[in-house]
This record gives structure tokens, C-alpha cells and sequence, in this order.
């Protein structure tokens, strides 16, 4: 891994938000994604199969909403510095066809490894006031 | 027809490697809104002190669902996609993934569990470039469930 790059691991504390970030997810959003992830599920953006299947509607993918999460701990961590993802999806993010569906992303140090210098990340993201990912972490590489 | 817990230790590929090219890394960085430079430009990337554009940190998902794809069409593992939601992932990168890579997946039926009409079908998709060295692992758990 290339840490000479990433953050200052001395200094660091638990509990410290280390990055945020709001993301206004529209059916643009969703559209895009399907196109450069190759995951054309059609409840990612037509509605009367999304319904079929027992969605309340349309909702965005779920590696959607992770990949954005590691973009925003990437921003402090720098580019290919998080060496380990892990999440479970708890609760779709249902996206409207006109405006935007609203994710909030924190941020915040919830463990560190001295001897690895590495810290774990943890990521909560909310949408309409409820979280939507379940034991977001990253471990990231830190100088 | 339930899932095939027998299927259980099966594995797939490597089919034809993946070719990571850096209008791919760029598009994939737009979409999920990773903002660096060293998705897009060269010479942010080296800059940063990789050879190349580097891609951002889920981008390994784009090869390992097509790795994950086997599975989910194989007949005797009996997966109905349409009923299928997704319940986790992980990723565990080796080294990062940077455009010229040229990617290979071997993905491997981990577990499937069942328990009150869902099954939860666990793969594991091993990335490795040219020379065989590991590049990331890629964990996924889908949960599909069975028809009433």
C-alpha cells in the first residue's frame, strides 16, 4: 500500500469526525451509476418492476450508496488508502423520479491499531432520518 | 425451487481477465463521487505515488460482479435474481487497482444458509493481476427468497 500518502496516523482520536458529506441521489444518480458499474437491476430505475418485487418504489443501488461513503472517508484518507470495506445494507434508499433523495455521511474514528498504524472508520449514513447501512467500516492506511 | 445448499465449495473462473482502463476508473469515480484527481489525471495519480490512474476503493465490485454473475445463472445453484436482495459486502484490497491492471476473478460459493424462507448465498471473488499476485478479495452476501 502506498501510505506515504495517507493520513497522519499520531494525533489521531477516537470519536474524532474525520469527514462528512450530504448527497442528493436523483434518478440521473442511479442512471449513472447502473452505467459504470455494469448493474442494470431494472428496480434501480423503473418503477412498475421495483413495486412488482414488494419496493416501495425505485431505490438506489445499494454498492451506490457504499461506494459513496468510501468516496467520502477516501477524501480524507487519500485515494487508495482504504484497504478494507465492509458493510450490510439495512434499509433501501428509495430515490423519486422528480428530485432527490437526500444521504447524510459521518465519518468518525471508532478504533486504532498502533502496531499496524492503520484506523477503522466508522461511517454512518442516513436518509430521511434513519440509518441505511448497518456496520459501515473502513480500515484505512494511515503515514 | 429452494437454493442448492450442496453447492456449497463450488467455484468459477477465471474466465477472461479485465482490462481496467482509465475512462472506466474516471466514469466509475464520477458516479459514486469520488472527488481525487488521481482518478482521472496521470500525473495527479503519480503525484500521489502510483504508476497510473488508481481506481477508487469499491470499483473492484465492477469485476467481481461480473465473477458473481456465474453463480447467479448456474442452473444448480437454483438462484431466482429476481427475488434476490443484496445483505452485505466487503472488500479487501491488496494493493490498489490501477488502470493497465489486468484483472482476474475466480469467485467461490462460501456458505448458504437458510432459515425462514430466505437463503443467504455467500461468495467470495479473488482478484489477481497478470502475474498472479492478489489484488483484492471481494465478499458478498446475497439473500434471495424463496417462492410461496
Amino acid at each position: 500500500m502506498s501510505t506515504e500518502n495517507g493520513p497522519s496516523f499520531d494525533g489521531l482520536e477516537l470519536g474524532e469526525v474525520v469527514a462528512e458529506r450530504q448527497v442528493e441521489l436523483s434518478r440521473d444518480s442511479l442512471v449513472r451509476y447502473a452505467g459504470a458499474s455494469g448493474d442494470f437491476n431494472p428496480i434501480h430505475y423503473n418503477e412498475v418492476v421495483a413495486e412488482s418485487v414488494g419496493l416501495p418504489g425505485v431505490i438506489a443501488h445499494g454498492m451506490l450508496t457504499m461506494g459513496t461513503a468510501a468516496s467520502v472517508v477516501e477524501e480524507w484518507a487519500g485515494p487508495g488508502n482504504v484497504v478494507d470495506l465492509q458493510t450490510r445494507f439495512t434499509r433501501p434508499v428509495p430515490v423519486p423520479a422528480i428530485g432527490e433523495a437526500t444521504v447524510s455521511f459521518t465519518a468518525k474514528v471508532g478504533a486504532l491499531d498502533a502496531e499496524a498504524r492503520t484506523a477503522r472508520i466508522d461511517i454512518t449514513v442516513e436518509n430521511d432520518g434513519q440509518k441505511v447501512l448497518g456496520k459501515a467500516q473502513a480500515v484505512v492506511s494511515c503515514a | 425451487m429452494p437454493v442448492n445448499i450442496d453447492a456449497v465449495g463450488r467455484a468459477y473462473g477465471p474466465h477472461e481477465p479485465y482490462e481496467v482502463t482509465r475512462i472506466k476508473i474516471r466514469e466509475f469515480a464520477d458516479a459514486v463521487d469520488a472527488r481525487s484527481f488521481a482518478h482521472r489525471s496521470e500525473e495527479a495519480a503519480r503525484a500521489e505515488g502510483y504508476p497510473d490512474v488508481v481506481a477508487p476503493t469499491t470499483f473492484a465490485v465492477v469485476i467481481a460482479q461480473q465473477a458473481e454473475f456465474h453463480v447467479v445463472v448456474d442452473p444448480e445453484v437454483g438462484v431466482d435474481f429476481s427475488r434476490v436482495v443484496h445483505a452485505d459486502e466487503r472488500f479487501t484490497h491488496h494493493r490498489p487497482i490501477i488502470a493497465g491492471d489486468l484483472i482476474s476473478a475466480t469467485v467461490h460459493i462460501d456458505d448458504i444458509k437458510q432459515r425462514g424462507g430466505i437463503s443467504m448465498v455467500t461468495t467470495r471473488t479473488e482478484l489477481s493481476d497478470e502475474d498472479g499476485t492478489p489484488v483484492s478479495t471481494v465478499t458478498s452476501t446475497l439473500a434471495v427468497r424463496e417462492e410461496v
